[in-house]
């Protein structure tokens, strides 16, 4: 039966293969110390292959992973954060943190207005502790619009 | 003895400044919030905090204090949703639900909240004055140690996590190994050479703890959230009167004498900390107290025992951070990167060297002791309200005050998303029942335990023998393999009671 916790021993195993390759290839500088730059990735590499043989001989109880609505919730929440880091330095803090905020409440309760009101307000309230309180250097706004 | 005294001293001269104060019972304050709120746990909350420390310039003895204070706090809080909604604030409080839920749900909230307030009170300020009197004498004997002995230490925390803390020995393994391997990732120390960073330049300087702490812990925190649309699906118990049950809590003197002892040992352990203390101390108490006990339907001695547990264990937890460099839970691991960041090496020198660190720090522990207790009997009220605050309004104010922490400190849009990319495989890890604590503590000690093994080669020239040459390190190794190991045996008959479903 395919049960994840095979599925993830055997991804386990794979990276750790991966990673012990590339451990081989680490150069060694001239003047090595006996063990060198190499053992210690390996070592690692190999335990963490044995764990994913054991986690493919005895998986437990499947999980519950999340289907339908809720998987594309996360999908759009892992989209999100990531291009909240690409916005942040170009579009200043404020609008990317309205918006980012704003999604993410409305993910977790799905009510337009409240959750519209919470990134706006979250937003402006980080941003004053921040800047005001914690006296951090945040750009409010673009950098073109404040010239 | 008069060197304690002379040390206190010194401890409370810094501890009394106004602006250490301030921070010790401003750390309070947020602490015991961040331990209520459910899904905030205490290593979440100091995580959380620590950019923010850095950003704001404090120096080493006022980050610590700020931030051991959210760490004692949060412990004190955790009780709070424990006993109100069955939802344990963090993962030391779980036992804390099954008997503080059913009393609460009896009429009396009230009293729980105040028994266990005291049982906190009573195990974090032996905890205190244990870690006062142990650190010192165990900085003594960790002169001896050298690099063999470090590398089977690190090896024993690593064991008795997984062995110990976990339900699957290769997964908490496997875990370890995914920490310690990221560690490697970087500039190899001996030599100066890139390794396995794959080409990345942005990879040379190794990936940050933050950026690992921040996102396993908060940011798949915020997943799990999302996953769940904020359906906790908690009735909260309404708090009506608060009066102090005097003769509930002198009933539990002795439970909690015995309590804060086995949970200070269970947090001085490395690597098994709060959770085990609470867990052992509710498992004794409930074996002592025998069938008549009723442990289960909301008694005090249930409330009072994992409650001093876990803060006792809190308190111990410090002792290795301190002498040793190596974390007893957590929490801990997260304060080790702190003193790390701030160029504080933690092991025996740093009670020579810094004396002001670690007594300024006790010092402080003791005050927030009292501040603590202030805030959890008599104005508990307040915190309670913070319960009511909707998770769709608190989940992006956490998420966002993350990547605001990470992206100050670092100023790199690359750090953000790795910090996303945590965010996702720690919320894999712990869908698959994998623990992340284990992660944390390899990317933190991986380095170190590779150098000390280094180090004992070089010293042996190469001879695998010399790990078991002195009784210390043999020791350590022994035990490292039996917390490992005998475990798997003893599941069987320690199974963690489950907390009541209505």
């Amino acid at each position: 039966m395919l049960r994840s916790d095979r599925v993830f021993g055997a991804v386990v195993i794979l990276g750790a293969l991966v990673y012990i390759a590339s451990a081989t290839q680490i150069t060694q500088p001239f003047f090595a110390d006996p063990l060198g730059s190499r053992t210690f990735p390996i070592i690692v590499g190999v335990c963490a292959a044995l764990c994913g043989v054991a986690m493919i001989f005895s998986p437990d109880e499947e999980p519950e992973w999340p289907t339908g609505g809720a998987l594309v919730s996360l999908v759009v929440a892992t989209i999100l954060l990531v291009a909240y880091a690409y916005a942040l330095r170009p579009l200043g803090f404020l609008l990317p943190t309205a918006i980012a905020s704003g999604i993410i409440s409305y993910l977790i309760t799905p009510r337009l207005v409240p959750a519209a009101l919470s990134g706006v307000f979250i937003s402006l309230g980080l941003f004053a502790l921040f800047r005001f309180v914690l006296g951090l250097s945040l750009m409010g706004l673009p950098r073109w619009l404040t010239g | 003895m008069a060197d304690i005294v002379a040390n206190l001293n010194l401890g409370f001269s810094i501890a009394l400044s106004p602006y250490t104060l301030m921070l010790a019972v401003l750390g309070c304050f947020i602490g015991t919030i961040v331990g209520a709120l459910p899904g905030l746990g205490p290593s979440n909350g100091v995580a959380i905090m620590i950019p923010l420390t850095f950003s704001l310039g404090l120096d080493a003895v006022e980050a610590l204090v700020l931030l051991t204070a959210i760490y004692y706090g949060a412990m004190y809080g955790g009780r709070i949703s424990s006993i109100l909604l069955n939802i344990p604030g963090d993962e030391p409080a779980m036992m804390t639900c099954l008997d503080g839920y059913p009393m609460a749900k009896a009429g009396r909230a009230g009293d729980a909240l105040v028994i266990s307030g005291v049982a906190s009170f009573v195990g974090a300020t032996l905890a205190t004055i244990g870690l006062m009197l142990l650190a010192p004498l165990l900085a003594n004997i960790a002169y001896q140690f050298g690099p063999a002995e470090y590398f089977a230490l690190y090896l024993l925390a690593f064991c008795t996590l997984g062995g110990i803390a976990s339900n699957n020995q290769a997964k908490a393994a496997f875990a370890s190994c995914l920490g310690i391997g990221i560690a490697m990732i970087g500039l190899d120390p001996n030599s100066g050479m890139p390794r396995l960073t794959g080409g990345s330049l942005h990879l040379y300087d190794g990936i940050d703890f933050l950026v690992a702490i921040v996102g396993l812990f908060a940011v798949s925190e915020v997943f799990f959230f999302i996953e769940k649309h904020g359906k906790a699906g908690a009735v909260g118990i309404v708090l009506d009167k608060v009066r102090v049950p005097w003769a509930a809590i002198w009933s539990t003197r002795w439970t909690m004498a015995r309590s804060s002892v086995v949970g200070f040992v269970a947090g001085v352990l490395p690597g098994a900390g709060a959770s085990l203390g609470s867990f052992l101390t509710y498992v004794m108490e409930k074996s002592i107290a025998g069938k008549d006990g009723g442990f289960g339907t909301g008694v005090p001695k249930g409330v009072a025992a994992p409650e001093v547990g876990n803060n006792a264990a809190a308190g111990g937890a410090l002792v290795p951070m301190l002498t040793l460099g190596v974390p007893g839970s957590g929490t801990t691991a997260v304060l080790l990167a702190v003193l790390v960041t701030l160029n504080i090496t933690p092991g025996p020198t740093l009670f020579t060297d810094r004396p002001d660190v670690v007594w300024g720090l006790i010092a402080s522990l003791l005050i927030a002791n009292f501040v603590l207790l202030a805030m959890n009997v008599p104005m508990v009220k307040i915190f309670v309200r913070v319960l009511d605050v909707p998770p769709a309004i608190l989940m992006p104010a956490v998420t966002m005050i993350s990547f605001v922490g990470i992206y100050s400190l670092t100023g790199s849009y690359f750090d953000l998303i790795l910090v996303t990319a945590f965010g996702v495989l720690g919320y894999v890890l712990r869908k698959l029942d994998i623990p992340t604590v284990p992660v944390i503590l390899g990317i933190l000690l991986g380095g170190k335990m590779e150098k000390q093994l280094r180090d004992a080669m070089v010293l042996s020239d190469g001879d695998w023998t010399y790990l078991f040459s002195s009784g210390i390190s043999a020791g350590l190794l022994v035990a490292a393999f039996l917390g490992f190991i005998a475990p798997m045996f003893l599941r069987r008959y320690l199974r963690k009671p489950q907390s009541i479903t209505d």
